[in-house]
């Protein structure tokens, strides 16, 4: 390497790691620090040592190797290194549900203020999908209010009872204490966890009017279950959410959703997102006794009998399938649609979701899982 | 045969790998100079990968090419310090504790005595953790840390941090050269970044086709060559399908070639294929499918 010689390498292999942060990976100080050390003992002057150096001490996972890759070469290739470029998509989550809206009144105060005047009680009840922005306003903040409760699970692990089995050890210990004497039986039991929750947000074009209130409603779900909730999109394409569900703020993490995901509105291909949600996570235990949440339509625009395979796959490794449906519930409508009859057999709770009410229903519905 | 001086008998990265090669583990590239790093930065090697891409054979490689001892500590949910460091032996305890009693006649009990002798070494029951760190040098494998739960990680963090425990009643232990630790995961959840940051990370890919085969050569010097490398190849064939639930990995290679050789075939053909297919795939979707193109696949 030819920079390497000029400059002081220390100083070239540090503006890498820093031309890495600067990529958007997580790139912290103690890190820079392994990764030199790393390079001093391989020699900063070879190439493919400085290149796995960098691969074991500054990625935290395979989603990092192909910015990796890509700021390795800008770097260490002469060209002078390319700004860091932010994810091609900066669509806001706030444009996928506004389309299909109808926003005329927006220019009509009055209807704003009917809105406005009418009671939450309406609101709660009203569909999601035909709301004025106003209302939508007020829909947020409803929706912040709402509180979700994890559904529990036995856990491996036992906790002091009143009843249970023997505790041998604290018994024993206790005994110790008296010096020997023999004393009360400690018992103990089972204690309780919560399971593990994965919600699968449809945000193809059919779902565009929810799309809003569904990731709303996942982020109040990870909320209540922090660390044990799993949210991601489908669509066109699979996209985890999860970090950006975890940020506080209802309207920043639907405004960092709305930057991680490519495919807002766009076709449906459930059943192949869900072959790969089943592939890449669901499969080496993410699904495994987890309630599984998936929100869509089923309007399949793939193959269907794809859709029922993965399906029959996801129900035997999740604890409980709920399938909420904006359309559930609505007059005359029947799932006879060819994905949702596919569906279904794979289902456990087939539930309605189209405004705030069914909404809170569905958060009790996976609770109690 | 303890070798305390492993770092410099190691002084590259392709040595490593020409050690860890004798003993029939080949690595590319990128692991040798990962696995070098970990030894000569005493680093503990965080490795994530395919389940069967050779995660934990690693393991067991570097300590038979160190010539050290392997601990391994097995991950489970509801894992606790109890059952990765160290116990106190109760029963034990309780019975010397009647035994002084027993034996003590008039004489006054001296209770920091008593206390002190209960808490001696012979009643520690070391798990694998506190073995490693006494027995250091050793190689500590502590082997699907994803399944262990977010409060057991930064328990890790403390002892992989320091190489010593701290025991209330005894005393702390210290290894005085810390152990080579290899930390693998299936990537079920996503390890705590503190932990991350402490390790080397590497993810371990399928070997490519050469590589394969010439593993199945080493591990089985007994198989023929000629179905080494149709075994080989017709496994890195069904890696490439996109619809197996559960692509084959090095491991079911392997299962194949013995269950092949077992079966006295001296060629992969569709009868024997047919035959030994459950070896490879575990999925009945997965049989099922492959079953019905198995003549495509065989066929080059």
């Amino acid at each position: 390497m030819t920079v390497v010689a000029r400059h002081d390498a220390d100083e070239v292999l540090a503006g890498f790691a820093a031309a890495l942060r600067a990529g958007g990976l997580p790139v912290t100080a103690d890190r820079t620090q392994a990764f030199l050390r790393g390079c001093a003992v391989v020699g900063a002057d070879h190439r493919a040592g400085v290149y796995w150096t960098g691969r074991a001490t500054l990625c935290a996972g395979p989603d990092d190797f192909s910015r990796y890759d890509s700021v390795f070469a800008a770097w260490f290739d002469a060209r002078p290194p390319s700004p860091a470029q932010p994810a091609a998509t900066t669509r806001r989550v706030a444009e996928a549900d506004l389309e299909s809206g109808e926003d005329g009144e927006e220019a009509d105060g009055s209807a704003v203020v009917r809105a406005a005047a009418s009671s939450v009680e309406v609101l709660r009840h009203r569909d999601l999908a035909a709301l004025s922005p106003m209302e939508r306003a007020a829909v947020a903040r409803l929706f912040a209010g709402l509180r979700a409760r994890p559904p529990l699970r036995r856990s491996a692990r036992r906790a002091p009872a009143r009843r249970g089995e023997v505790d041998v050890r604290r018994t024993l210990r206790e005994e110790l204490r008296r010096g020997g004497e023999p004393a009360q039986l400690r018992r103990r039991a089972r204690s309780r966890r919560a399971r593990r929750v994965v919600v699968l947000v449809d945000v193809s074009g059919s779902m565009a009017p929810y799309a809003d209130s569904l990731l709303r409603w996942a982020h109040v779900v990870t909320h209540g279950n922090p660390g044990r909730t799993e949210v991601f999109t489908v669509g066109t394409r699979l996209t985890r959410v999860t970090p950006a569900m975890r940020l506080r703020a209802g309207e920043q993490a639907l405004q960092a959703a709305g930057e991680a995901v490519p495919d807002w509105s766009g076709g449906t291909r459930l059943g192949e997102s869900l072959q790969a949600f089943l592939d890449r996570w669901g499969q080496r235990g993410l699904a495994r006794g987890a309630v599984i949440v998936v929100m869509s339509d089923g309007w399949e625009r793939g193959d269907s009998a794809q859709l029922g395979a993965q399906m029959r796959r996801l129900h035997r490794l999740a604890h409980r399938v709920v399938w909420v449906n904006p359309h559930q519930g609505k007059l005359g409508y029947l799932p006879v649609q060819s994905g949702i009859v596919a569906a279904l057999p794979s289902v456990d709770d087939f539930i309605a979701g189209h405004s705030l009410a069914t909404f809170e229903q569905a958060l009790g519905v996976v609770a109690d899982a | 045969m303890r070798n305390p001086d492993w770092v410099h008998t190691v002084s590259s990265p392709p040595e490593l790998a020409d050690l860890l090669a004798q003993t029939g583990y080949l690595t590319d590239e990128g692991l040798a100079t990962v696995g070098y790093l970990a030894l000569a930065m005493r680093r503990p090697l965080l490795l994530e990968g395919e389940p069967g891409a050779g995660k934990t054979a690693l393991a067991e490689a570097l300590a038979e090419a160190l010539d050290l001892r392997l601990i391994r500590l097995q991950c489970h949910e509801g894992i606790d310090a109890s059952q990765a460091l160290y116990d106190w032996d109760f029963a034990r305890q309780i019975l010397h504790l009647r035994t002084v009693e027993a034996t003590r006649g008039d004489a006054e009990i001296d209770e920091a005595e008593v206390e002190k002798s209960l808490f001696d070494e012979r009643f520690l029951l070391a798990r694998p953790i506190l073995q490693a760190l006494r027995e250091s040098p050793v190689v500590l494998l502590i082997d699907e840390i994803d399944r262990a739960d977010d409060e057991f990680e930064a328990f890790l963090l403390e002892v992989l941090s320091t190489s010593a425990v701290t025991i209330p009643e005894y005393g702390t232990v210290a290894a005085s050269t810390p152990p080579i630790v290899v930390l693998t995961s299936n990537r079920t959840r996503e390890v705590h970044d503190a932990l991350k940051r402490r390790c080397l990370y590497h993810w371990v890919e399928h070997p490519d086709l050469d590589r394969e085969i010439e593993i199945v050569r080493r591990r089985l010097p007994d198989v023929p060559p000629l179905l080494a490398e149709q075994v080989a190849w017709a496994t890195a064939r069904l890696r490439q399908r996109d619809d197996l639930v559960k692509p084959p990995g090095v491991a079911e290679t392997l299962d194949w070639a013995r269950a092949l050789q077992a079966l006295g075939a001296t060629e992969l053909d569709l009868g024997t294929a047919a035959a030994t297919l459950g070896s490879v795939l575990k999925y009945r979707e997965d049989t099922e499918r492959v079953r019905a193109a198995l003549s495509g696949i065989l066929s080059p």
